[in-house]
C-alpha cells in the first residue's frame, strides 16, 4: 500500500515537472492594446516616454497601453530581451532602437514592416531633412520613425579653465584644439581633455575624423568596402594620438559623466560628448556658460553628427493598427514637442516650435542650428552608419590601441574592418 | 515452491480453481513486481531530472557544439558544416589571445593567491584564536557578497588616479607617504588582470579558509599526538602529518576556484565594464552573441570555456572515482 502511493506521488510529480517545463503560456493579441519597448526607464528620457504616454491615452481611451520598458545602460539589456523576443515570434507593437544601421540586422532578418507609405501618409518626407532620410533609408526604404535628434559632435569647454591658459574662446580647428591643449598642460593643474571608459573615446575618434576629413570623406567612410588606408586617414588618426596624449591616465575607469563632471566642476578643460551631457549638467546644478559651455567639436562647424530614437512597426505585430497610431503620434510635431524638451533633445522635425526649448540655453542653441539647414554626419558609434559587427571591429581596434599604442595596427584594422563589412 | 511448475497444465486448462495459478504468478511475476516497486518509485522520481538535464544540460552541449562547427555567422543565416575552422579563425584575431591572455594570469594569481592567503586563515584558526567563531564569520562574510557588489566597491578602491588626484587605495598610499605604491591597477596593460584578481581573492579566500579548516579539523588528535611523541616540532607536525592529509581538501578548493575563476564575468563587467584592457572569455563570448549576434563565434568561444572548464573538473572526477574504488565503495 504505501510503495503504491509512493510510485503514484512520484509519478504525479513526474508529470508536474515536465508538464510545467513544456507549458508555454500563449500571448493573448486579442485585447485592445498596444505595447511599446524600449529602454527609457530613468531621467529625462522616462519623463518624455510618459509624457508621449498620456498624450496618447488621452487621444485613444479605448486603448489600453503597456510600457514595456528593460532598464540598462544604453539598452544593452533591452536589446537582448528583444532580440529573443523578435526571434520567438513575440514582437512588441512598437520598439525603440537608434535609427540608421544599428537596425540593419532586424530589416535583413525580416523583422521589421517598411515604413514608407506611412512616410508618405504623414508627410514626413516634408517635414524632416532630406539627407537624414537618406541616411536612415536601407535599400531605398525607410524602416523606423525618427522621434529625436542628438547631436555627437559637441565640444565642452570650461570657459574659467580656458581664460586661465590663456586660450580664448573654444578651438575651431583640430591644430587650434592641439594648441590650446598644449597651453592648458603647460599654464594650469587642470586636466586638458577628459575621456572615460573605452566607448568614449570611440566617440572621441569620430569627432576628430569628421573635424579632419571633412563631412563628405567622412560619410564616404561608410560605405562597404571603403579605401580608410589613405594619407588623410593616417594623418586623422596622428591627431587622434595627439589629443589622447593629452588624457587623465585612469579614465579607463570613469564613465561619460565623470569625465563630463570634470568640465563643470574645473578639473578638467574639454570633453568631446553628446549633447546628453547638457542635461547631466542640469542635473549637478552647473550653470550654462559659466560652468561649462559647448561649441562644434573643432573642424566641423556647420555640420551636425547626429543619432537619433526611433521607434518602428515589427512585422506580425499583434496590434498594428494600434502601433500605427502610436507612430502618428511620436512623428508628430505636436508629439515631438512634448517629448524632446523633457528628454533633452531636439526634435528630427524642422518645423518644431522654439518656444518649446526657450527654457534651455543649449536645446535652444541646438534646435537653431538643425533649423539653419546644416549639413548631416551619421554618428558611427551611436549606430547610424554602422552595423553591430562593423561597430564592434572598430571598438576592439581602438581598445587594443589603447593598451599597445600602435597607430599603425589601428590605421590597418579600422581598414580591415571596412573591407569586411 | 516447486508446486506450480510440476503443474503446467492446471493454468492452460481454463477451467481449473484459479487457487493453484495464483502461487505460480506469486513466485515469478511478484518478485518481477517487486523489485519493480522498489526501483520504479525511484527512477519516477527522478527521470524528469534526468530528462531536464539531458535536454537543458547536455543537449545543448550538443546544440552549442553543433553550431560551433557551423558557418552560421548572422542569426538568420542556415549554416552549413565547417568542421574546425572558427576554433582556428579565432586564434587569428587580435583579441581572442588577448582575452586568453588575460583569464590565464587572472586565473594564476586568483587561484594562488585564494589557495594561500586561505590556507594560512585556516592555520591560524586551528592554531586556537581566541573568538574563533567571530573570526570564521568574518573571514567567510564576502562569500555572501555577489561579483556585482564586489566589483563596484573595489572599482573605487582600485582607482588607477595618479598621485596628485588619487582616489580609493592610491589615496591611502599618499596618505601614508607611500607614492612609490601608487598605480594604475587592473588598467595596466600586462599585469593589470593580476589585480583585478585581487576582489576575486578577497571574495573567496574566506571560503577556502572554511574548506581548510574543515580539513584541518579531520585529522585525528592522536596522529598529531603521535608525531609530538616522536619529537616532531610544531610545523613538523603540519607540515607532515596534517598537509600530506590536505590534499583531497586542496584539490576541490583548485577545482571550485579555478573553474569560477575561467568563467569569470560579473567582476570583470563590474570593474571595467566591456573594454579590451580587460577582456576575458566569457565577456567576449556576451559581446559576440548579443552584440555582433554572431551565433558561431559565440559558440566556439563557449566551447572553448566548457574545455577549459573540463580541464579543471574532469581529472578531478576520475580521481574521485578512482579513489572510491580503491577504498571499496
Amino acid at each position: 500500500m504505501r510503495s503504491r502511493w509512493w510510485s503514484v506521488a512520484a509519478g504525479a510529480l513526474g508529470l508536474a515537472l515536465v508538464a510545467s517545463g513544456c507549458g508555454g503560456g500563449g500571448r493573448d493579441g486579442g485585447e485592445s492594446q498596444v505595447e511599446v519597448f524600449s529602454w527609457w526607464t530613468g531621467g529625462g528620457e522616462e519623463a518624455g516616454l510618459n509624457a508621449l504616454i498620456e498624450m496618447y491615452e488621452d487621444q485613444n481611451p479605448d486603448v489600453e497601453f503597456v510600457n514595456a520598458a528593460v532598464a540598462g545602460g544604453s539598452g544593452t539589456n533591452a536589446q537582448a530581451v528583444l532580440e529573443g523576443r523578435l526571434q520567438s515570434q513575440d514582437p512588441p507593437d512598437s520598439f525603440q532602437g537608434h535609427a540608421g544601421a544599428e537596425l540593419q540586422d532586424y530589416i535583413e532578418a525580416g523583422y521589421l514592416q517598411p515604413l514608407d507609405d506611412f512616410f508618405d501618409e504623414q508627410g514626413l518626407h516634408e517635414a524632416l531633412p532630406d539627407q537624414l532620410v537618406e541616411q536612415i533609408s536601407y535599400e531605398g526604404s525607410v524602416y523606423s520613425v525618427p522621434v529625436n535628434i542628438h547631436r555627437s559632435n559637441v565640444l565642452w569647454y570650461n570657459p574659467s579653465v580656458l581664460e586661465e591658459a590663456g586660450v580664448d574662446g573654444p578651438p575651431e580647428t583640430l591644430d587650434e584644439l592641439i594648441d590650446a591643449l598644449e597651453a592648458v598642460e603647460a599654464e594650469t593643474d587642470a586636466i586638458p581633455m577628459a575621456v572615460g571608459a573605452q566607448w568614449t573615446v570611440d566617440h572621441l575618434l569620430e569627432s576628430v575624423l569628421l573635424g579632419s576629413l571633412g563631412t563628405e570623406a567622412y560619410n564616404a567612410l561608410w560605405e562597404p568596402g571603403a579605401d580608410w588606408d589613405t594619407p588623410e586617414m593616417a594623418e586623422a588618426l596622428a591627431t587622434f594620438e595627439e589629443v589622447m596624449a593629452y588624457t587623465q591616465e585612469e579614465s579607463a575607469a570613469e564613465d561619460w559623466q565623470e569625465a563630463a563632471r570634470r568640465v563643470s566642476d574645473g578639473e578638467a578643460a574639454f570633453n568631446i560628448m553628446g549633447d546628453w551631457a547638457a542635461g547631466y549638467f542640469d542635473e549637478l546644478g552647473a550653470i550654462p556658460e559659466e560652468d561649462y559651455a559647448w561649441a562644434a567639436s573643432p573642424g566641423t562647424e556647420g555640420t551636425y553628427m547626429w543619432l537619433s530614437d526611433s521607434f518602428t512597426l515589427p512585422v506580425g505585430a499583434p496590434h498594428e493598427e494600434h502601433a500605427r497610431t502610436w507612430l502618428e503620434l511620436v512623428a508628430s510635431q505636436e508629439g515631438q514637442d512634448t517629448f524632446n524638451p523633457l528628454k533633452g533633445s531636439i526634435p528630427a522635425r524642422e518645423d518644431a516650435e522654439p518656444a518649446h526649448y526657450a527654457d534651455n540655453p543649449y536645446l535652444e542653441s541646438a534646435l537653431a542650428e538643425w533649423q539653419s539647414d546644416p549639413q548631416l554626419a551619421g554618428s558611427f558609434w551611436h549606430g547610424v552608419t554602422v552595423g553591430n559587427r562593423w561597430k564592434n571591429d572598430i571598438d576592439t581596434a581602438v581598445g587594443l590601441y589603447l593598451q599597445n599604442e600602435d597607430l599603425d595596427a589601428l590605421n590597418e584594422a579600422l581598414h580591415q574592418a571596412a573591407q569586411t563589412e | 515452491m516447486s508446486e506450480p511448475t510440476t503443474r503446467p497444465g492446471a493454468a492452460s486448462g481454463g477451467t481449473g480453481p484459479p487457487r493453484p495459478t495464483r502461487p505460480r504468478h506469486g513466485s515469478r511475476g511478484a518478485r518481477l513486481l517487486t523489485r519493480v516497486r522498489s526501483w520504479l518509485p525511484s527512477l519516477l522520481l527522478v527521470s524528469p531530472s534526468i530528462l531536464l538535464l539531458g535536454l537543458f544540460v547536455y543537449g545543448m552541449i550538443g546544440w552549442n557544439t553543433r553550431l560551433a562547427l557551423s558557418d552560421q555567422h548572422r542569426p538568420i543565416d542556415e549554416g552549413s558544416f565547417v568542421g574546425l575552422d572558427n576554433f582556428v579563425a579565432l586564434w587569428q584575431e587580435a583579441r581572442w589571445p588577448a582575452a586568453v591572455n588575460n583569464a590565464i594570469v587572472f586565473t594564476v594569481v586568483f587561484v594562488g593567491g585564494a589557495l594561500l592567503l586561505g590556507w594560512l586563515l585556516g592555520l591560524l584558526l586551528d592554531k586556537g584564536i581566541r573568538g574563533e567563531p567571530v573570526f570564521r564569520t568574518l573571514f567567510l562574510a564576502p562569500m555572501a557578497v555577489s561579483f556585482i557588489a564586489t566589483g563596484v566597491v573595489w572599482r573605487w578602491l582600485m582607482n588607477p588616479a595618479p598621485v596628485e588626484r588619487a582616489t580609493g587605495l592610491n589615496a591611502l598610499f599618499v596618505q601614508f607617504n607611500l607614492d612609490f605604491l601608487v598605480n594604475t591597477w587592473w588598467t595596466a596593460p600586462d599585469f593589470g588582470m593580476a589585480a583585478m584578481a585581487l576582489p576575486a581573492i578577497w571574495q573567496l579566500s574566506g571560503y577556502v579558509m572554511a574548506l581548510f579548516l574543515a580539513g584541518f579539523r579531520g585529522v585525528p588528535e592522536e596522529l598529531r599526538e603521535a608525531a609530538r611523541v616522536d619529537g616532531c616540532s610544531e610545523w613538523g607536525v603540519y607540515w607532515h602529518v596534517v598537509m600530506p592529509q590536505l590534499r583531497p581538501v586542496t584539490l576541490s578548493a583548485v577545482i571550485i576556484i579555478g573553474h569560477m575563476s575561467l568563467k569569470v564575468f560579473d567582476l570583470i563587467i563590474a570593474i571595467a565594464g566591456q573594454q579590451i584592457v580587460a577582456d576575458v572569455p566569457a565577456v567576449y563570448m556576451w559581446s559576440t552573441v548579443f552584440e555582433v549576434r554572431d551565433p558561431a563565434k559565440g559558440a566556439t568561444i563557449a566551447s572553448y570555456l566548457l574545455v577549459a572548464v573540463a580541464v579543471f573538473v574532469i581529472p578531478y572526477l576520475v580521481w574521485t572515482m578512482r579513489k572510491e574504488r580503491s577504498e571499496g565503495r
